[in-house]
C-alpha cells in the first residue's frame, strides 16, 4: 500500500519543476507595478484638483453620480448602482474617513477586489487546467497509472497539490501587491477603517448593520473570500482537465466560462435564473465593500452556497471519470 | 478457441482468459487466452490494428475488459490493482517519462510510488541499464535509445516478475536491438517473464520461446515457436524433366500440395533462381524419398529436390489468410 505523502510530493516535485509556479509570480510581479503606477498617476491628479483634500474629492464624485442620476440615458439598473454608491461615499463622508487613503495596504485591497472574478482564477489555471490533461498530452498518464497505486490516490495527490498550490498563488498576490505598491505609496495603513456592512434592499442602504474595520482585519476577511472562490475556480478547471485531453482544449474552456461571466455580470441581467452559474458568483469581495450584487437576490451565503454546489459536484465528476475511465491514448 | 499446446514447465505468472473488450458497438478484442511463465520470453505477435496495444492495456489496467479475467501472481488486475501491478513492469508503446525532469527525478519519482524501492535500487536499475553518466540530465536533451532504457529502468524499478514491452525495438539502431535482445534474454534466463509485442516476425523469432499470434482482435494460436512452426509442412522446390507429366503425378496425389509461384512466401531470391522446369509444392518431409521413387519410375528426370523449412512468417500468413503484416 503506498501512502498518499509520497504522492503528494511527486505532485508538488513536478508542479515547481514545470515552473508553473515561477511564471506565476513573475506575471504578478510584472503587472502589480503597473497598476501601482495607474494608481499613482490618479491619486496625483486628484491631489492637484482638489488640493489634497480628500473630503471635496468624495463630494465631488457624490454630486457627480447624482447629476448623472437625473439622465435619461442612464439605465435604471445603473441608477440604482450610483444611487448606492452615493450612499455609501455619504456614509464615509458622515464619519470623516477617506475611503481612499492611499497607502500599500488600500491598494492591495482594491487591487484584490477587481482581481477576484477574472485575474486570479486566470493565474490558477495556469496550474490546475495542465494537471491531468498535461499528462495525457504528453503520454506519461499510461506510466502513472500502471504503478501499483489506486486511480483515486493518484486524482487525490494531484488535488492536494494543486490545493496547496492555490493558496500559495493567494498569498503571493497578497504579499506581492502589497510588497510593490508600498513602495509608491508607503507600507503603512493596516489599522485605517473601512466600514463594511452595507445591507442593499433595492436601490436603498440600509446602514443599521454598518461598522468599521480595521484594514487589517478587512485584508483578512477578503483574503478568506478570494481563497474559497479560487478554490472552486480550481476544482472546476481540474475537473475540466480530467474530461478533456488536451491542455489547450482544458484552458480554452475554462477562459471562455470565466470570460462569459465578467460578460453576465456587466449585463446586470434581468434573466435571474443566472444568479446559479459559478461564473457570476466570483465575485465575492463585492460583498465585504457593499457593491450590488449583478443579480438580484444573491447574497453572501447564496453566492458561497452556489459556488460550493458548483466545487462538491466538480470533485464527484472529477473521480467518478478518472478511476472508469479506460486510458486508449 | 486456440489452446495453448506448449509444454513450458516455469509456474505460471500472467494468466489471461477469454478476455474481450467492446469498445462503441464493435468488440475490438475477441477472446484471447494464453498464459506467460516465469524465465519465459513470450511473443505477441500480430499486424498493426490487431489489438496488441488494447490487450497489453488490459494487461496493466489502463482499460478495463469487458469480459473475462486477467491475473498476476494470483491476483486479479482490475479487481487489486494495487496488489497485481506490484509484480509488472511495463513500457506501453513509447518510454514516456517526464522531460522537464532529469532521468534520476523520474526515476525517484516512481520509486515513491511503490514500496521498497529505496535509493540502492535505483542505483541498482540505473547501473543495470547503463545511463549512469548522463542520469542526471534533463531527460528532454536525452536520444530515444536513453529513453528507451531509463524507460526499462523504471520498469525494473520494483523488482517485477513479469515485464511488459510493447514494440520495445521502435526507433532503436540495429545496434541498440542487438543489445536490447541481449537483455531482455538474459532478464528471461534470470527467472523473470518477459511479455514482448511486435509486428515484427523475425524478431519474434529470434527473441521469443514462445508467441501468440493475434489478428482481428483473436488469439489464432499460442505455442512454442519451435512448435508452431514445425506444425506447418516444409516447402519442397523440384526441378522435373517433363514438367507437365511430373504436374499431373504430383497433382494426383492429396498429401502434397502443388503451390502457384505467387502464394507462396519464399525469399524473391530463391524465385528468382527457380529455373523453367521447377515445381514449388507443400509437403511432409518424410514423403520425398517415395515422391522421388515415384517419379523415376514414371520416367520423370528429377533433376533438383530442396527442401525450405517453415518460418513463422508462413504460419502467420496461413493463420491470417493473407492479411498483410506490416
Amino acid at each position: 500500500m503506498t501512502s498518499l505523502i509520497p504522492l503528494i510530493r511527486n505532485e508538488c516535485l513536478k508542479i515547481i519543476k514545470k515552473k508553473r509556479f515561477y511564471i506565476i509570480l513573475l506575471i504578478l510581479v510584472v503587472l502589480v507595478p503597473m497598476f501601482t503606477y495607474a494608481q499613482m498617476r490618479i491619486a496625483d491628479r486628484n491631489k492637484d484638483k482638489f488640493n489634497s483634500d480628500w473630503r471635496l474629492e468624495i463630494q465631488q464624485q457624490i454630486t457627480d453620480n447624482q447629476n448623472s442620476l437625473g439622465s435619461d440615458r442612464i439605465p435604471e439598473e445603473w441608477k440604482s448602482y450610483r444611487k448606492i454608491f452615493v450612499q455609501q461615499l455619504q456614509y464615509y463622508l458622515d464619519h470623516d474617513v477617506n475611503p481612499n487613503e492611499p497607502s500599500g495596504v488600500t491598494f492591495t485591497r482594491e487591487f484584490l477586489d477587481n482581481s477576484v472574478s477574472l485575474f486570479i482564477p486566470l493565474l490558477i489555471m495556469a496550474v490546475a487546467s495542465d494537471l491531468v490533461s498535461g499528462e495525457r498530452t504528453t503520454g506519461t498518464i499510461k506510466m502513472l497509472l500502471t504503478r501499483p497505486v489506486k486511480r483515486w490516490k493518484v486524482l487525490f495527490s494531484k488535488m492536494a497539490a494543486l490545493l496547496m498550490f492555490v493558496s500559495l498563488i493567494v498569498l503571493a498576490a497578497f504579499v506581492i501587491s502589497y510588497l510593490i505598491s508600498g513602495l509608491a505609496f508607503g507600507y503603512k495603513g493596516f489599522n485605517v477603517p473601512v466600514f463594511t456592512g452595507f445591507q442593499l434592499n433595492g436601490d436603498t442602504v440600509d446602514m443599521s448593520a454598518v461598522h468599521a474595520v480595521p484594514q487589517w482585519k478587512y485584508l483578512l476577511m477578503q483574503g478568506g473570500l478570494i481563497w474559497f472562490v479560487s478554490v472552486v475556480v480550481a476544482l472546476l478547471a481540474f475537473m475540466v482537465s480530467v474530461l478533456v485531453r488536451s491542455t489547450a482544449a482544458s484552458i480554452v474552456v475554462m477562459m471562455a466560462a470565466l470570460i462569459a461571466g465578467t460578460i453576465l455580470t456587466n449585463m446586470a441581467s434581468a434573466w435571474t435564473t443566472a444568479k446559479y452559474l459559478f461564473m457570476v458568483n466570483l465575485g465575492l469581495t463585492g460583498y465585504l465593500s457593499g457593491s450590488p450584487a449583478p443579480i438580484e437576490g444573491m447574497t453572501l451565503s447564496f453566492s458561497m452556497g452556489v459556488l460550493a454546489v458548483w466545487g462538491i459536484l466538480s470533485v464527484i465528476i472529477s473521480f467518478a471519470v478518472f478511476t472508469k475511465r479506460d486510458i486508449l491514448n | 478457441m486456440a489452446k495453448d499446446q506448449s509444454g513450458g514447465s516455469g509456474t505460471v505468472v500472467l494468466s489471461v482468459e477469454g478476455v474481450r473488450k467492446k469498445i462503441g458497438r464493435k468488440w475490438i478484442i475477441d477472446d484471447v487466452t494464453f498464459d506467460v511463465r516465469e524465465g519465459e520470453v513470450f511473443g505477441f505477435l500480430g499486424p498493426n490494428g490487431a489489438g496488441k496495444t488494447t490487450t497489453i492495456r488490459m494487461l496493466v489496467d489502463l482499460i478495463r475488459p469487458s469480459e473475462g479475467k486477467i491475473t498476476v501472481c494470483g491476483y486479479n488486475v482490475n479487481r487489486q490493482p494495487e496488489k497485481a501491478l506490484q509484480y509488472v513492469g511495463s513500457i506501453v508503446e513509447n518510454p514516456e517519462v517526464y522531460t522537464y525532469l532529469t532521468g534520476w527525478e523520474n526515476l525517484q519519482h516512481f520509486a515513491r510510488m511503490q514500496p521498497g524501492v529505496d535509493k540502492a535500487r535505483i542505483d541498482e536499475v540505473v547501473d543495470i541499464v547503463r545511463l549512469d553518466h548522463r542520469i542526471h540530465d534533463k531527460v528532454s536533451t536525452y536520444s530515444l535509445g536513453m529513453r528507451q532504457r531509463l524507460g526499462i529502468a523504471q520498469a525494473l524499478l520494483g523488482r517485477p516478475r513479469l515485464l511488459i514491452l510493447d514494440e520495445p525495438t521502435n526507433g532503436l539502431d540495429p545496434k541498440g536491438i542487438k543489445e536490447l535482445r541481449e537483455f531482455i534474454r538474459q532478464l528471461a534466463a534470470e527467472g523473470l517473464a518477459v511479455f514482448v509485442s511486435s509486428h515484427l516476425l523475425s524478431e519474434i523469432q529470434l527473441l521469443c520461446d514462445r508467441v501468440a499470434i493475434i489478428s482481428k482482435g483473436r488469439v489464432l494460436a499460442v505455442g512454442g515457436v519451435e512448435d508452431l512452426v514445425a506444425r506447418n509442412s516444409p516447402y519442397v522446390l523440384w526441378e522435373l524433366e517433363p514438367l507437365s507429366r511430373a504436374k499431373k503425378i504430383l497433382g494426383s496425389r492429396p498429401d502434397i500440395s502443388l503451390m502457384e509461384l505467387d502464394e507462396v512466401t519464399l525469399d524473391d531470391s530463391i524465385i528468382a533462381g527457380m529455373g523453367a522446369n521447377s515445381l514449388v509444392t507443400v509437403m511432409e518431409e518424410d514423403l520425398i524419398p517415395e515422391i522421388v521413387a515415384v517419379l523415376v519410375t514414371a520416367e520423370v528426370e528429377v533433376r533438383a529436390v530442396h527442401k525450405i523449412n517453415p518460418t513463422l512468417e508462413q504460419l502467420f500468413l496461413k493463420l491470417t489468410e493473407g492479411e498483410t503484416i506490416d
